[in-house]
């Protein structure tokens, strides 16, 4: 059996709580003068990013190095991929170096799923096309859990680009799996097409939902994966659907401002909400190293993972 | 030991793990009573101690140790819990398991005497993972350890500088400590191995 984490929907509450409160224990690593533990010494993990992606690549970078692993870099631009090699191959070369660990950043949804066929170690999906990027859900609960002491019961509402995010897809399916309430806020051009079964609820009215959240998170409009005009100008879409002070105003005293990053000040998020102190923009980047280090812990850690629960046949 | 000997186990009324009690709550409350007072002898009053429990039990121990010194010498002591787990030489050989709490006091332990506190000494690879995770954390003067009950079949070379108990067993048997803080009660079990 083989565990990799390419969905969020591969995670029980169990594994989601687990890895939560492995985050918890791992926080203090970064307040201490030795900021690495020697638990995964000797093990290699592989980042492979076909998309550009600084964040995440240096995430998951920090996150391995803390805990020891030896990192490999691995991105198509100029690389052989560019040469025109496969995934297949390229996973194949990757299964000779002998990575333990893949993780995959990709702009086709399903790379790392079929990856995870071709090697023997754990996959972590990075993020797939628009598909999903679950450790960055992962990094979103726990930054919620830290600030609001609890996801379940909670109220988030995700703003944006659904049509296109993985974050959004990712979040609802986790925050669900916690026991949250997910409120969805888009143009109707910008909502898939099944959003209707998708476990959450579906508005078009962002002033309605604002007064009822504890946590609004916002999503940046892909330009680069949009070629058809979802809506008239950036300067309309920005007024009913971006988060500027009034519209802060309007939320609970408590609520959180969320942003994945990179984020368009004066878009769909004003700046001096983006810099205000219930954002959490600046704190959901420290707190995505602890995450992926937890991850990263938890599958490569022992004999065998602790988490996910994707069985991968047809070897 | 020969079969011929006198069974030590009884049958447990619940199932089929024999066990028998090796210590009784006011055994293990005058131990920690006596370990406190050779910890304050040792270290002289204990005025730069730092202890520090190993989860999940050690931790309670600690908890006890350091009421007691105050309760002899009038001043509190520093207590905390070091989760080991990280460094553990044996985690390749079980599936990833969950952490425990490190927690130290604001003091911290550069150039003070900490005395790590374990339930239960066996091969000693809990106490090397601990000096390993106490080298990351910063550099104490010394370091002593402290332990409920040791019960021999040490894999390296290891001694505690405070024992509650000393038990011979053999390595089929389990020990275990229930603390009432833990486990609703005070007691070290001797399990009969399978």
């Amino acid at each position: 059996m083989k565990h990799h984490l390419i969905s969020a929907a591969d995670l029980t509450r169990d594994d989601a709580l687990l890895i939560l409160d492995t985050a918890e224990e791992l926080a203090s690593v970064a307040d201490r003068p030795i900021k690495k533990l020697p638990t995964l010494r000797g093990r290699t993990v592989v980042n492979l990013f076909f998309e550009d992606s600084t964040r995440t690549r240096i995430s998951f970078e920090a996150a391995a190095k803390r805990l020891s692993a030896d990192v490999i870099n691995f991105s198509a631009k100029g690389s052989s991929v560019s040469k025109g090699e496969s995934l297949k191959d390229t996973a194949l070369t990757l299964e000779a170096m002998g990575a333990d660990g893949v993780v995959i950043r990709h702009g086709a949804s399903g790379a790392p799923r079929r990856l995870a066929n071709w090697v023997h170690g754990s996959v972590v999906n990075a993020g797939d096309g628009t598909h999903e990027h679950p450790t960055q859900a992962l990094l979103d609960a726990y930054t919620m859990r830290r600030r609001l002491g609890d996801v379940e019961g909670r109220r988030v509402t995700i703003v944006g680009d659904i049509l296109h995010s993985r974050v959004a897809r990712s979040n609802v399916l986790l925050l669900t799996t916690l026991g949250a309430e997910v409120t969805l806020v888009a143009p109707p051009t910008l909502f898939p097409v099944a959003v209707g079964t998708w476990p959450c609820e579906v508005s078009y009215d962002f002033d309605a939902v604002l007064p009822k959240s504890d946590v609004v998170m916002m999503l940046r409009v892909q330009q680069e994966r949009m070629n058809a005009a979802y809506f008239p100008t950036v300067r309309e879409y920005s007024r009913r659907y971006g988060l500027d002070a009034p519209r802060m105003g309007m939320m609970p005293q408590h609520a959180l401002v969320m942003h994945p990053g990179p984020m368009n000040r004066g878009v769909e998020i004003a700046a001096e909400v983006a810099d205000s102190p219930r954002s959490t923009i600046v704190e959901q980047v420290a707190n995505g190293v602890t995450v992926r280090m937890a991850v990263l812990y938890l599958l490569l850690g022992g004999s065998e993972p602790a988490i996910g629960t994707t069985r991968m046949d047809g070897e | 030991m020969s079969a011929a000997s006198v069974p030590p186990h009884r049958p447990s009324p619940d199932g089929d793990v024999s066990h028998k009690s090796v210590l009784e709550a006011p055994d293990i409350r005058r131990a920690l009573t006596r370990i406190a007072h050779e910890i304050l002898e040792r270290t002289k009053g204990g005025r730069d101690i730092v202890l520090l429990g190993i989860p999940t039990r050690g931790v309670t121990l600690a908890q006890r140790l350091a009421r007691r010194i105050e309760e002899v010498e009038g001043h509190a002591v520093p207590q905390g819990s070091l989760d080991v787990t990280m460094y553990r030489d044996d985690l390749r050989m079980r599936p990833a398991r969950a952490l425990g709490r490190t927690e130290l006091p604001p003091e911290g332990v550069d150039d003070r005497v900490v005395v790590l506190i374990d339930d239960v000494l066996y091969s000693g690879r809990t106490v090397r993972a601990a000096l390993d995770a106490l080298n990351d954390l910063g550099r104490p003067r010394a370091v002593q350890l402290a332990t409920l009950v040791d019960r021999g079949h040490r894999e390296l070379p290891i001694r505690a500088d405070y024992v509650g108990k000393n038990l011979p067993t053999s390595a089929k048997e389990t020990v275990r400590v229930l603390v009432e803080e833990v486990d609703g009660r005070d007691a070290v079990l001797l399990e009969a191995g399978t």
